[in-house]
């Protein structure tokens, strides 16, 4: 290292203090110690045409100064290469190596992380996907039940005539029942949905079914297997047999697809609560 | 002035011709671009000194960058190259300061 201060640009000391650089009386410093200005010793004598030297010297600068402007050139080009690396040493590069592994360990760590929450996360939107399906059709299940909702399916078509209004509203829940217990899922009379708190009420004029009047002929819609419905309507001393004794007349058409529009608004209830479940 | 033509000569021929730096030549192009940089700036400071010795000068350059490549290559080979190339560059940057300050005052009587 202590060479460098002295080469260089150690020029200004050198020339600065004559008498130590130029002490030794060269040729060429004697021109120069003059020409500085600086009173050096004996160095008068020895002077070549200046402007040969110039001259040379001046090239030979140029040349020296063309390629450093070519080195810097080349190195800035080669240092804003995107590898930089081929230019690194040994123990950079290990260095670097070494940085990248455990840089590489610790994002294994994030990634086991990660993935132990996406897993516990994906687990648990799936048990809440499935909760909401199974919640989904049991409100599904609790529309049809309660009327709620309208549905479709397969099911019966039963018109009764009752032309000398003999029918009383026992017989007519009779038909409700008989299909209910035929298994029929939904069932419309009239224009009402039949529900759980569905009554069949005596009045003056006729027989109402939850406070609506019903007209003559009956139009009685039920979705259930038709086959059973139909047969149950047809049973021995069923309800075929007492509109047929009452002076009515009772069709039935087996229907592979009916739907049934008439809905019920749930009430509130007002004083049940559920308990547990 | 011609020097400094030369320079931007030397620079425009570097963009243009684009070559790549060698292999062996890697670790010692930087340092030697550095130590040219500052026997670049002795020179101007010479210069502005009226004391500028062209063998001076040349001899300084040529030495400058033999020397740095060298300690760095010693570096090299003795397992110290990156912390010696770093001294280099730290020692000669000093330089570069000092004669900068120096051709500032030189330029700018500050």
């Amino acid at each position: 290292m202590a060479a460098i201060p002295e080469s260089p640009a150690g020029q200004p000391a050198e020339n600065g203090a004559p008498a130590a650089g130029n002490g030794s009386p060269a040729a060429g410093n004697g021109a120069q110690g003059a020409e500085n200005g600086a009173p050096a010793a004996g160095n008068g004598s020895a002077r070549r045409p200046r402007w040969v030297r110039n001259h040379r010297a001046t090239a030979l600068i140029g040349a020296l100064l063309a390629m450093l402007g070519f080195a810097l050139a080349v190195q800035v080009r080669s240092n804003s290469q995107t590898d930089a690396l081929a230019g690194a040493r040994e123990a950079d590069l290990v260095r670097i190596l070494d940085d990248q592994n455990s840089r590489i360990e610790r994002l294994q760590g994030q990634i086991d992380d990660l993935q132990a929450a996406k897993q516990r996360l994906s687990e648990s939107g799936s048990n809440n996907a499935a909760a909401r399906q199974e919640a989904q059709r049991q409100a599904d299940a609790l529309a049809v039940l309660t009327g709620a909702a309208p549905a479709h399916g397969p099911g019966i078509r039963i018109s009764i005539t009752d032309p000398q209004h003999a029918l009383r509203a026992e017989e007519l829940l009779d038909v409700v029942e008989e299909l209910r217990g035929a298994g029929a899922e939904v069932i419309q009379f009239g224009p009402v949905r039949i529900g759980t708190s569905s009554a069949f009420t005596d009045s003056g004029s006729g027989i109402s079914l939850d406070a609506t009047l019903l007209q003559e002929p009956y139009e009685v819609l039920a979705i259930g297997d038709p086959n059973t419905l139909d047969t149950a309507l047809n049973i021995q001393g069923g309800v075929v047999n007492t509109v047929h004794a009452a002076g009515g007349e009772v069709h039935i058409a087996e229907q592979s697809s009916l739907s049934i529009t008439a809905t019920r608004t749930i009430p509130t209830p007002k004083y049940a609560t559920p308990t547990g479940k | 002035m011609i020097a400094a033509i030369a320079l931007v000569i030397g620079v425009l021929l570097g963009i243009l011709f684009r070559p790549t730096v060698p292999l062996w030549l890697e670790p010692y192009l930087p340092i030697a671009v550095v130590a040219a940089l500052d026997a670049v700036f002795g020179g101007v400071r010479a210069r502005l000194d009226g004391i500028f010795v062209a063998k001076v000068f040349v001899v300084s350059f040529v030495s400058n960058v033999l020397v740095a490549a060298l300690i760095v290559f010693m570096g090299d080979k003795l397992g110290v190259g990156g912390q010696l190339s770093t001294a280099v560059v730290v020692v000669l940057g000093i330089r570069i300061f000092g004669n900068a300050a120096a051709i500032r005052r030189h330029l700018f009587r500050a």
